[in-house]
C-alpha cells in the first residue's frame, strides 16, 4: 500500500516536473524569440534617423541611408515651420484657377483634382456656396495610420506627403480618408513618356507613377523655395491665406496682404471640416458670409441634390 | 480487421485516381483559368483603369471577393475545432472536407488581394517596410499563419489514411506511390505514433480557434478602422465571423453533395448527416441574423446624417433590390425553410446552400461598395464613370479566376486523398 502511494506520488511529481520543464522551455523559447525580434528591430534602427513628425503621437522613423537626397529632405520637412491654410469661402467664385494650376504643376489628368472646388449646401433653407477642398493635412492623419509600407507620411512641418516609389497601390489610404483627398493613377500618367527620365522629387510627386497614389502636397517644393503653393498664387479672388502657425502669420495669395493668423480665425468664426472625426485638420475655413457673387443656377441644383441625398 | 472495415477502406479509397472525368473537368477548369489570367495580363499592362474602380469607389469586387474567401475559409475551424473539441461526434466524418475547403480558400485569398494591388511587383515591400500600425500587416500575418495551421490540420490526421493509400493502392503511377510513401512518414500504426498524432492534432485544434477568429476579425477591421458610414461599426468583428460560418457551412454542404454523388459515397455521407448539417446551418444563420439586426437596426433608429444616406440607398435606393434579395433569399428564407425536415434532405438542402452561398458573396459586395459610393463630401467635377461603380468584364474575369483555382485545389486533393477520414468512418460504422 505504502509502495503504491509513493509510486503514485512519484509519478505525479514526474509529470509535474515534465510539465514544468515543458512550460519553462516554451516560455524561454518564446521570450528568446521576442527578445531577438526586438534586437533585430533595434539594429535595423541603428543607422541615422530622421524624426518625421513633431506630433508626439505619431513618431515614425525611417532608414536614412536607403533614401535619395531628395527623398531624405522630402521626408524630413522644413525645420521650425508649421504650415497652415485658411480658406475664405466668402471670396470663392468658382474660378477654378487653383485647380488648373495644381493640375499643371503635378502633371495631372483633368479628372484628377488635388484641389477640388465643390458646391456645398448645409440644408434646404441655407444658401449654396463654393468650397475649395485640398488635402486637410491632418495632424492625426487616418491615411498615414493605415499605410502598410510607410509610403505616406507626416512631416515635422505638418505636410502629409506620398512617396510613389514606395506605394504598393493597396488604396487603404483612400478608404481611410474621410475628405476624399486622395487619387490613384489608374492608368499610365499623363506625361509618363516626357517625365520618364526625371529624378523623382517626393515634394512635387513627379514623375507620377501608374498604380500609385497621388495627392495634394501643399506644394512642398514651393515651400522649400519660400514661395506660396501653386493654387494659392493662382487664385484671382483672394480666397487663400497661407502661412506658418509658429509665427502666427498668414499671407493672402492674391493681395499678398499679411494677417495675424489667430486674429483672422477669431474675427471670422473659422471652422474645420468634420472636426468631430478627430483628424485635426491643418486647413481652416472662414464661413461664406456676405458673398459678392451668387452661386450659378446649375451649381445650385448640384448642391440641393447633395442635400436631398443626405436628408432622404 | 473485419469484413465491414475492409469494405469501408475499399469504398473510401475507390475514388482516388485520375480518371477520364477528372481529366475533362480539369482541362475545362484550366482553359477557363487561362482565359481569366489573360484578363489579368491586360490589367498588369494597362493598370487598374481596366476595372470599374475609380477614386471614389476604389475598392470593389476584388475586395468583396477577398472578404468572401477569408470568410469561407473559417469553416475548418468551426467543424474540426469547435465541434471536434466539444466531442460532437456526427460532424467528425466531415472534418476533412471542411479542412480541404478551408485550406483552398485561405491559400487563394492571398492571391485575390494581390490582384487588387496597383503595384503587385512591390508585394515584398510589405515584408521589407511593413509598419505594425497597419491592419494590412496584421492581415498578412494572420492569414499566412492560418494557411500553415490549416495545412497541418489537414495533413496530420490524414497520415494514417495516406499510409493506407501507400499499402493498398499498388496500381497507381509511380510518382503517386512515392508521394504516399513520403507523406506517410513511415507510419506503422504503432501506439506511440498514434499518441503523437493525437496530441499534435489536439494542439492544432486549440491553436486554430484564435487564429481563425483573428483572420476574419482583422479582415473586418480593414473597414471598421475607417470613419466611413456603414463601416464605422464596433461589432464588425463578430458580424464578419458569424457571417463566415454561414457561407462556410453552405460550402461544405455543396461539397458533401458533390462528393456523395460523384464518388458514390451515399452510404457514408448519409441523409442523416445532411439533416444534421442542415440544422447547423440554421443555427449559424440565426446567430448571423442577430448580428444583422444589430448592425442595421441601431443606426436606422438614429439616422445620423451620413448613415441616413447610406441606409436609404440600401433599403430603398439603388442597392435595394440586391439588399433585400440577399437578406431575404440568402438568410431569412433559408432559416425558415430549413426548419422543416424534408427541406434538410440532400437535394433541397443543396439548393438552399447554393442560394446561401450566392447571397453570402453579394453580402460582401453590399458591405464594400455602397459605403464607398457615399463619401462624406459630394462627388463633383469628375466624369460619370467616377460617380457610379460598375464592374467591367475584365474585372469579373479576374474575380472568377480565384474561384476556379479553389475548385482545382479541391478537385486535386479529393482525387489524391480519401475525402472522408477512414478511421472516423470506421468507428461510426462500428457504432
Amino acid at each position: 500500500m505504502g509502495n503504491i502511494r509513493t509510486g503514485l506520488k512519484n509519478a505525479s511529481r514526474r509529470k509535474f516536473l515534465q510539465q514544468l520543464a515543458l512550460w519553462g522551455g516554451g516560455s524561454v523559447l518564446a521570450g528568446g524569440a521576442i527578445a531577438s525580434a526586438l534586437h533585430y528591430e533595434h539594429k535595423k534602427k541603428g543607422v541615422p534617423h530622421i524624426k518625421e513628425i513633431a506630433e508626439h503621437t505619431h513618431q515614425l522613423k525611417v532608414n536614412k541611408e536607403a533614401l535619395s537626397e531628395l527623398q531624405r529632405r522630402g521626408r524630413e520637412g522644413i525645420p521650425g515651420k508649421r504650415w497652415i491654410w485658411v480658406i475664405d469661402l466668402a471670396k470663392c467664385k468658382n474660378a477654378q484657377r487653383c485647380m488648373s494650376a495644381c493640375q499643371q504643376a503635378h502633371h495631372l489628368r483633368p479628372e484628377q483634382s488635388h484641389m477640388n472646388v465643390l458646391v456645398m449646401q448645409a440644408s434646404e433653407h441655407t444658401p449654396a456656396y463654393y468650397m475649395p477642398k485640398p488635402c486637410q493635412h491632418c495632424d492625426n492623419p487616418p491615411c498615414v495610420s493605415v499605410c502598410p509600407v510607410d509610403a505616406t507620411f507626416k512631416r515635422q512641418d505638418g505636410v502629409v506627403l506620398i512617396d510613389n516609389q514606395r506605394c504598393i497601390g493597396c488604396r487603404f489610404c483612400i478608404a481611410a480618408c474621410p475628405y476624399n483627398a486622395r487619387m490613384f493613377n489608374w492608368i499610365e500618367p499623363l506625361y509618363a513618356k516626357e517625365d520618364a527620365n526625371m529624378e523623382y522629387n517626393v515634394e512635387l510627386n513627379l514623375p507620377q507613377r501608374k498604380g500609385t497614389i497621388t495627392k495634394c502636397l501643399m506644394s512642398a517644393d514651393r515651400l522649400r523655395e519660400g514661395k506660396l503653393p501653386y493654387c494659392v498664387s493662382a487664385c484671382p479672388n483672394g480666397v487663400y491665406w497661407f502661412g506658418d502657425e509658429n509665427e502666427d502669420v498668414v499671407t493672402n495669395g492674391t493681395t499678398h496682404e499679411t494677417m495675424r493668423l489667430s486674429e483672422l480665425l477669431e474675427k471670422n468664426g473659422a471652422y474645420q471640416l468634420m472636426p468631430e472625426l478627430g483628424t485635426k485638420p491643418r486647413v481652416y475655413y472662414l464661413p461664406p458670409k456676405g458673398r459678392s457673387v451668387p452661386v450659378k443656377e446649375e451649381d445650385k441644383e448640384k448642391a440641393i441634390e447633395y442635400v436631398h441625398h443626405f436628408e432622404s | 480487421m473485419n469484413v465491414a472495415n475492409e469494405k469501408v477502406i475499399n469504398d473510401l479509397l475507390r475514388p482516388i485516381g485520375y480518371g477520364k472525368g477528372f481529366l475533362i473537368w480539369m482541362s475545362f477548369l484550366t482553359a477557363a483559368l487561362v482565359a481569366c489570367l489573360y484578363a489579368y495580363v491586360i490589367q498588369l499592362k494597362v493598370g487598374l483603369g481596366v476595372t470599374g474602380l475609380r477614386d471614389y469607389v476604389s475598392w470593389g469586387i476584388y475586395i468583396a471577393n477577398f472578404v468572401f474567401f477569408v470568410a469561407t475559409s473559417l469553416i475548418g475551424m468551426l467543424i474540426s475545432a469547435v465541434l471536434g473539441l466539444t466531442q460532437i461526434k456526427w460532424a467528425s466524418p466531415l472534418a476533412r472536407i471542411a479542412e480541404i475547403i478551408s485550406l483552398a480558400f485561405a491559400a487563394v485569398a492571398g492571391l485575390v488581394i494581390i490582384s487588387d494591388m496597383g503595384r503587385p511587383d512591390r508585394f515584398l515591400y510589405l515584408f521589407f517596410y511593413g509598419r505594425i500600425q497597419s491592419p494590412i500587416i496584421w492581415d498578412v500575418t494572420v492569414v499566412t499563419t492560418y494557411v500553415v495551421i490549416s495545412t497541418l490540420l489537414l495533413y496530420l490526421p490524414m497520415i494514417p489514411d495516406i499510409a493506407l493509400c501507400r499499402d493498398r493502392l499498388t496500381h497507381v503511377p509511380k510518382w503517386q506511390r512515392k508521394l504516399y510513401e513520403i507523406l506517410s512518414v513511415n507510419w506503422q500504426n504503432s501506439e506511440n505514433q498514434q499518441r503523437i498524432i493525437r496530441q499534435g492534432v489536439k494542439t492544432l485544434l486549440i491553436l486554430i480557434i484564435p487564429v481563425a477568429l483573428a483572420i476574419h476579425t482583422v479582415t473586418s477591421w480593414l473597414f471598421a478602422v475607417t470613419h466611413r458610414p456603414g463601416w464605422d461599426s464596433t461589432i464588425f468583428g463578430p458580424y464578419f465571423v458569424t457571417g463566415a460560418f454561414v457561407s462556410g457551412t453552405a460550402a461544405v454542404i455543396i461539397a458533401m453533395y458533390v462528393f456523395r454523388k460523384i464518388y458514390h459515397l451515399e452510404q457514408y455521407i448519409t441523409v442523416d448527416l445532411f439533416d444534421k448539417i442542415g440544422k447547423l446551418l440554421v443555427l449559424v444563420s440565426l446567430v448571423y441574423l442577430y448580428f444583422n439586426i444589430n448592425e442595421y437596426l441601431v443606426p436606422v433608429y438614429k439616422l445620423k446624417h451620413a448613415d441616413a444616406a447610406h441606409l436609404h440607398e440600401l433599403f430603398q435606393g439603388r442597392f435595394a433590390v440586391l439588399y433585400w434579395s440577399v437578406q431575404l433569399g440568402g438568410l431569412l428564407l433559408p432559416i425558415i425553410l430549413l426548419l422543416f425536415k424534408p427541406m434538410r434532405k440532400p437535394l433541397p438542402l443543396l439548393i438552399v446552400a447554393i442560394f446561401v452561398i450566392i447571397g453570402a458573396w453579394f453580402k460582401r459586395y453590399l458591405i464594400v461598395i455602397p459605403t464607398m459610393q457615399h463619401p462624406f463630401l459630394p462627388i463633383q467635377n469628375v466624369p460619370i464613370e467616377y460617380q457610379i461603380y460598375k464592374p467591367t468584364l475584365i474585372e469579373i474575369a479576374i474575380t472568377i479566376a480565384p474561384i476556379i483555382l479553389v475548385l482545382m485545389i479541391i478537385t486535386v486533393l479529393s482525387k489524391t486523398f480519401p475525402v472522408l477520414p477512414i478511421q472516423e468512418v470506421e468507428s461510426h460504422e462500428d457504432n
